[in-house]
């Protein structure tokens, strides 16, 4: 018999949608494996009503551990000491920042190893496999593991799937080690920025570090203007964390993940962390002066020029053309 | 005094096209390979440390785990500003995975024994931003990545990130081992008298046994996460590609492109 842990990522009340696709996947594999999946919450103030609905994934358990959300460390004692009281074979986290933290703390501590960015899991001779995309997504690596398996899984590589119904929440008590008392987490989830909405639009115009300033996101909204009422515009988190452009408005692993009708990323590269949270987009243009730029690998139209001279002519051409 | 090591990897250089050995699941390592431009902005983050005197730091170290010719992206390191390298090398490293180079890279800062480890967010070619995280576990001291702000008051190092409900700001103490995302600053580029003087700067290159590390706890020997084929991934339809050449040609381009799929 092995069971499976998942970590439940959660922040005010409500258990992260990657940790729910997460315990969904490990309640698929270990009734494979002839096992059961079990959750682990870390927090302050984690309610039996949202520790307890993970079992509604297919989760058989919930523990719940009190010490500080936020940072990784607590989170690794807290897994540790779970993994101590039963027989457990892997470990997995949703697609977060978290997870690769925590699960690289605690395949060390444990003397695992741990697969990152994976999008696959299957059971193959009674083991699990983890599928990791390499090389700009151009292959797939299958990933075993000897001792603990610690599995980080891609942002969205797993959807949630309501199979169980609440159970019962369990109390842990962990002591936590030194390292975890060195860290204090003084503010959690600052909004900086205004409070965009880049989810229900039709059209998103993205803005990347090649816009180059602040003042050059005008030329995103000339864009998006042209595109009329369901376009917006949104941002990668290099022009976000250079404070360009509002949080509420990042897309990808660390931000929003959006499918609109089109996505036209303007000086976007289309690193992995990005493409996470818009590759199901229907339509996917890329203008970016950069021929190698990994985003022509999954652009749908690769524009290689200079978005300051295309980009207003594109918006001039596109108003004539809705007259 | 404090003293503050930097993690910095040697990874094949941006332009060349990386490719996976099919038999060993293996970056294939041949080509033209660089210094981790992530890194740079850890190495600058140490130098804005020293030279702001936010911590009276007497030594920066550049280290790190990778075959001979990672010497480069130390050389690299100090023509940037590192005071001294370490090179950790040896055959039976091959094939370490993120558990097993984070040992290996926590030996070598036992050895030192900074105040504060510095790391790049991720590594360009394994791009697991994971490595900061096991070092920190093995010397058993608080860690954080992907931090773009660092404030210091005595011991205490005031952090800010972006994570995944927005930003979040972390206290640590030190020591402490730190991942810093590449907006944390814009790194210098080296002098040419720097880069000149590079190879006179000192480097110790050290065998596991030099440095008492256990060969079965890295390498093939020591790896837990073990590559046991691969697949192509789902063929999908290559896009189109205009090169601009004439800006009013092309906006018509992708104008019609648009207007094909009734996006306008
Ligand atoms: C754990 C983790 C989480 C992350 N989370 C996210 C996330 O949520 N969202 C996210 O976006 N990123 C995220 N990242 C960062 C990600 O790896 C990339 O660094 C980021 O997406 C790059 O943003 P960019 O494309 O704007 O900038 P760059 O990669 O710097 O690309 C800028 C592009 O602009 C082009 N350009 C420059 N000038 C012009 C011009 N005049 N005309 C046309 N093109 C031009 C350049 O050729 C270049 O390709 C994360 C990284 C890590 C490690
Ligand atoms: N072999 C290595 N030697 C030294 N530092 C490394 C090594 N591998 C990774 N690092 C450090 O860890 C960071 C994250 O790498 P990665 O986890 O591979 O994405 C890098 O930016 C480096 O600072």
């Amino acid at each position: 018999m092995t069971n499976i842990l998942v970590y439940a990522l959660h922040h005010e009340g409500a258990i992260n949608k990657n940790s729910l696709g997460a315990v969904s996947k490990a309640a698929e594999l270990a009734s494979e494996l002839g096992g059961e999946a079990h959750a682990v919450f870390v927090g302050e103030d984690v309610s039996d009503d949202t520790a307890g609905s993970i079992g509604t994934y297919g989760a058989t358990k919930a523990f719940r551990v009190k010490a500080p959300a936020g940072v990784s460390q607590p989170v690794v004692d807290a897994l540790d000491a779970v993994l101590e009281s039963g027989d457990y074979g892997y470990v997995i986290f949703g697609g977060g920042l978290l997870g690769f933290e925590a699960g690289a703390g605690l395949a060390a501590r444990r003397g695992g190893g741990i697969g990152v960015e994976i999008t696959g899991l299957k059971v193959a001779d009674g083991k699990v496999v983890a599928e990791r995309p390499i090389l700009g997504d151009t292959q797939i690596s299958d990933i075993s593991f000897e001792g603990l398996g610690v599995i980080a899984a891609r942002l969205n590589a797993f959807e949630p799937k309501e199979s169980g119904s609440p159970v019962s929440v369990e109390d842990v008590d962990v002591t936590l080690s030194d390292a975890a008392g060195k860290l204090e987490v003084v503010t959690r989830g600052e909004q900086r920025g205004a409070d965009v909405n880049i989810e229900d639009a039709q059209v998103l115009i993205t803005g990347g570090r090649g816009l180059g300033s602040a003042e050059n996101f005008s030329v995103a909204e000339g864009l998006a203007e042209a595109f009329g009422g369901s376009a917006a515009v949104a941002a990668t988190r290099a022009a976000v964390d250079a404070g360009w452009f509002p949080y509420a408005g990042q897309i990808g692993q660390t931000g929003k993940t959006v499918a609109p009708k089109l996505y036209l990323g303007l000086g976007v590269s289309g690193a992995i962390q990005h493409k996470v949270g818009m590759q199901s987009s229907d339509a996917i243009v890329a203008i970016n002066k950069d021929g190698n730029a990994p985003i022509f690998e999954f652009a749908d139209l690769g524009v290689v020029g200079d978005l300051h001279s295309i980009v207003p002519a594109l918006a001039e051409a596109i108003k004539a053309k809705k007259g | 005094m404090t003293k503050i090591v930097v993690l910095v990897k040697e990874v094949p250089d941006a332009a060349v096209q990386k490719q996976v050995d099919s038999s060993t699941g293996r970056l294939d390592r041949s080509g033209e390979k660089t210094l981790n431009p992530f890194d740079t902005h850890a190495i600058e983050a140490a130098l804005q440390l020293k030279e702001s005197g936010a911590l009276d730091v007497d030594e920066v170290v550049a280290v790190t785990v990778g075959p001979s010719s990672a010497v480069k992206a130390l050389h690299k390191a100090v023509s940037l500003g590192a005071d001294r390298s370490i090179h950790l090398t040896d055959d039976a490293l091959v094939g370490s995975d993120v558990v097993g180079t984070g040992y290996a890279l926590a030996e070598l800062i036992k050895r030192e024994s900074p105040d504060l480890v510095l790391a790049g967010q991720q590594s360009d070619d394994g791009q697991s931003y994971a490595v900061g995280a096991a070092v920190a576990e093995y010397l058993g001291w608080p860690g954080l990545t992907q931090v773009i702000k660092l404030d210091v008051d005595g011991q205490t190092l005031t952090c800010e990130r972006q994570a995944e409900y927005g930003y979040d700001t972390v206290k640590v103490t030190l020591p402490a081992v730190i991942s810093v995302g590449d907006a944390i600053n814009e790194p210098r580029y080296p002098s040419l008298k720097a880069i000149m003087g590079a190879k006179k700067k000192p480097l110790e290159s050290l065998s596991l046994g030099d440095a008492e590390i256990d060969a079965s706890k890295v390498g093939e020997a020591g790896r837990k996460a073990v590559w046991t084929g691969s697949q192509e991934p789902p063929a999908k339809a290559a896009g189109e590609l205009i090169e601009d050449e004439d800006t009013a040609e092309t906006v018509e381009k992708i104008v019609a492109w648009l207007d094909d799929r009734k996006l306008i």
